[in-house]
């Protein structure tokens, strides 16, 4: 079991208030990514969590028992950390059962249990070997090995794929992701990365400021957006902004089109009008960055080659069914 | 980078340094071993004669031999453990957060600063003098008779005095290293569930071992010569108990004015800092590596 509930969370340090009040409902055996900007308390919250600081105010529930009190080891929690933190000293056996030992169980089970979690994350070969003789992502799975190792109630990541290059990262998610769907333990995931957090949640947190901006699946969050702040972080490219005019047509401040929800066609056609910037051609997208006049600068994306390039007019054409709006205060307009 | 030009560039540049130094080295060095092999006394001036090994004979069976060997083997052994096993629990503490930890750490390496003659006198005749010293009355407030440390325990005063001196450096370099202790490491033992003392055990003090290896190396080569403490204090004695090699070799040449002797004495202690080293290195020097 892995029910953690958040009750009201907050978190000062000093006159600066990091998390203003924080409810959160994460279910048994979900993967719940914490996702926003730098600075807006992801990693303070995942840290609340974990016990490694004091909350200031509010509870934090896990299976219904208030923790806030407990510390980090009795919490049944445990954790892989941005930098690894691995024992640079200890072999991977080492590392991996450095809590077990710790809890004091006996050396043969300690022994089985680590080569379990080395069998599951393909690290037998390396068992005796020290941190520093393995490669990012070996190290990597050792730190997720020396998490899996003590069945914890949850498991928190805190940015573990931000040390590595760009296509390891790509399948480490896939492994994590994998990983903890065959385990079925709940997980709760940082990263600043919008894609990692739509490929890997079933839950997305999205925060800003200290604040939970939208709770949701990532499908939800890309769909109906509750605020300015989440339509534009979620989706990449971002949303484009509209306001004045076409705005008021539709009875909002701003109006919000998504880049693959734009049609593009030749000068000439309907919609908005505009100069090509900058073409990006990747063969299977088409970035255009289109200079539209008043309205600012606009990307449109266009699955698959499309022959335009700089300099050219084009004129972008909204998906009505697909343009969100929003109210002077920035919340998504329904109906 | 380094290519056939920047390479000859450097040499260039760098060889009038190092000629320099070399020049700086293997002058004394040659005079010491001409002298060594000379019938060389300095109230007899002028009947400088060849006499092979004879001085190092003369210096190797002298009974004051063994006994400065095993005094210096005690003195640098003793400073040695007591810096590491004070420093490492100063360094500890002093990397907590307290009020006014800049002037805590700047008091503690004081004594780094001060020069060793000047804190042997002061450890003399402040702290240890059997009647006015801070420490007979300290005794003598508890109703105890006074030590007179240079006179009873003088091994052992003129240790605690090289240790005050040397404690500070050893807990420098351990207070840098525990500031470079990765904080996530120090959590993930938290979350890993071990207690303070677990933590010290498995993550801080194997941390510690290659700067504990730079304090005793860098140390010992210090510590084998420590001479303006004994020279102030008590004079290499009484009898010989606190002489060590560097002072025997001082009375050889500058009491005795016998300085072939001496010039023998000097070598057997490059020798003997060499077995020290090799020793060391074998013992504490993996730590060293990568």
């Amino acid at each position: 079991m892995g029910q953690i509930t958040l009750q009201g969370v907050q978190k000062s340090f000093g006159p600066v208030h990091i998390i203003k009040g924080a409810d959160l409902e994460i279910a048994d055996g979900s993967f719940v990514v914490f996702v926003g900007p730098s600075g807006c308390g992801k990693t303070t919250l995942l840290r609340l969590i974990a016990g490694l600081e004091d909350v200031s105010g509010g509870k934090i529930l896990i299976d219904g028992k208030n923790v806030v009190d407990t510390p980090p080891a009795k919490r049944g929690l445990s954790m892989v950390f941005q930098s690894y933190a691995l024992y640079p000293h200890m072999s991977v056996r080492g590392n991996i059962g450095f809590g077990l030992k710790m809890a004091g169980l006996p050396k043969d089970e300690i022994n089985r249990k680590v080569e379990a979690a080395a069998a599951t994350l393909n690290l037998t070969p390396y068992l005796d070997r020290k941190p520093r003789e393995l490669s990012g992502g070996q190290r990597q799975r050792v730190a997720i090995g020396r998490a899996i190792v003590r069945e914890p109630k949850a498991f928190l990541f805190d940015e573990p794929l931000s040390n590595l290059d760009a296509a390891l990262r790509v399948q480490m998610r896939i492994e994590v992701t994998r990983l903890q769907k065959q385990l079925g333990t709940t997980a709760i995931y940082v990263t600043h990365d919008q894609v990692e957090a739509m490929t890997m949640a079933d839950k997305i947190v999205v925060l800003n400021g200290g604040k939970i901006e939208q709770y949701g699946s990532p499908l939800e969050l890309y769909e109906r957006p509750a605020n300015l702040f989440v339509a534009g972080f979620i989706g990449s490219p971002r949303m484009n902004f509209v306001t004045g005019e076409p705005a008021l047509q539709k009875g909002a401040a701003t109006i919000g089109v998504r880049p693959e929800h734009l049609k593009i066609e030749r000068d000439g056609g309907g919609g908005w009008q505009g100069t090509i910037a900058v073409a990006e051609h990747l063969g299977s997208d088409t970035f255009l960055y289109v200079d539209a006049g008043a309205l600012g600068m606009l990307t449109a994306r266009y699955i698959g080659e499309l022959s335009l390039h700089a300099g050219d007019r084009v004129s972008l054409m909204p998906d009505p069914a697909r343009i969100h709006r929003f109210d002077e205060s920035g919340n998504a307009l329904r109906g | 980078m380094a290519t056939r030009q920047t390479q000859l560039l450097a040499r260039s540049l760098l060889t009038p340094a190092v000629g320099l130094l070399f020049i700086w080295m293997i002058v004394p060095l040659a005079l010491t071993i001409y002298f060594s092999t000379l019938h060389y006394s300095l109230l007899d001036p002028g009947s400088e004669s060849f006499v092979g090994l004879e001085n190092f004979r003369y210096f190797l069976t002298d009974p004051a031999f063994l006994a400065s060997l095993q005094n210096t083997l005690v003195l640098v052994g003793s400073v040695l453990a007591l810096t590491i096993l004070l420093g490492v629990p100063l360094a500890l503490l002093m990397d907590q957060p307290v009020i006014g930890r800049n002037f805590v750490r700047l008091m503690v390496i004081a004594p780094f600063f001060v020069m060793p003659t000047v804190s042997a006198l002061v450890w003399k005749n402040l702290l240890m003098h059997p009647v006015s010293g801070l420490f007979a009355w300290l005794a003598s407030l508890f109703g105890l008779t006074p030590i007179d440390w240079f006179n009873d325990v003088p091994l052992l005063a003129v240790i605690l005095i090289v240790t005050w001196q040397w404690l500070p450096f050893a807990t420098l370099i351990l207070l840098t290293a525990l500031q470079s202790l990765d904080e996530e490491q120090k959590e993930a033992a938290e979350m890993d569930g071990a207690s303070a003392v677990s933590t010290f055990i498995y993550i801080t003090l194997p941390h510690l071992a290659r700067p504990i290896t730079v304090v005793i190396l860098i140390e010992t080569i210090f510590l084998l010569t420590v001479f303006a403490e004994i020279f102030v204090t008590t004079g290499g004695g009484p009898g010989l108990q606190t002489t060590n090699i560097a002072f025997l070799i001082y009375s050889q040449a500058l009491i005795q004015f016998d300085v072939g002797s001496a010039s023998a004495g000097g070598l057997v202690a490059v020798v003997i800092a060499n077995i020290v080293a090799f020793f060391l290195v074998r013992i504490v020097g993996r730590n060293l590596e990568a």
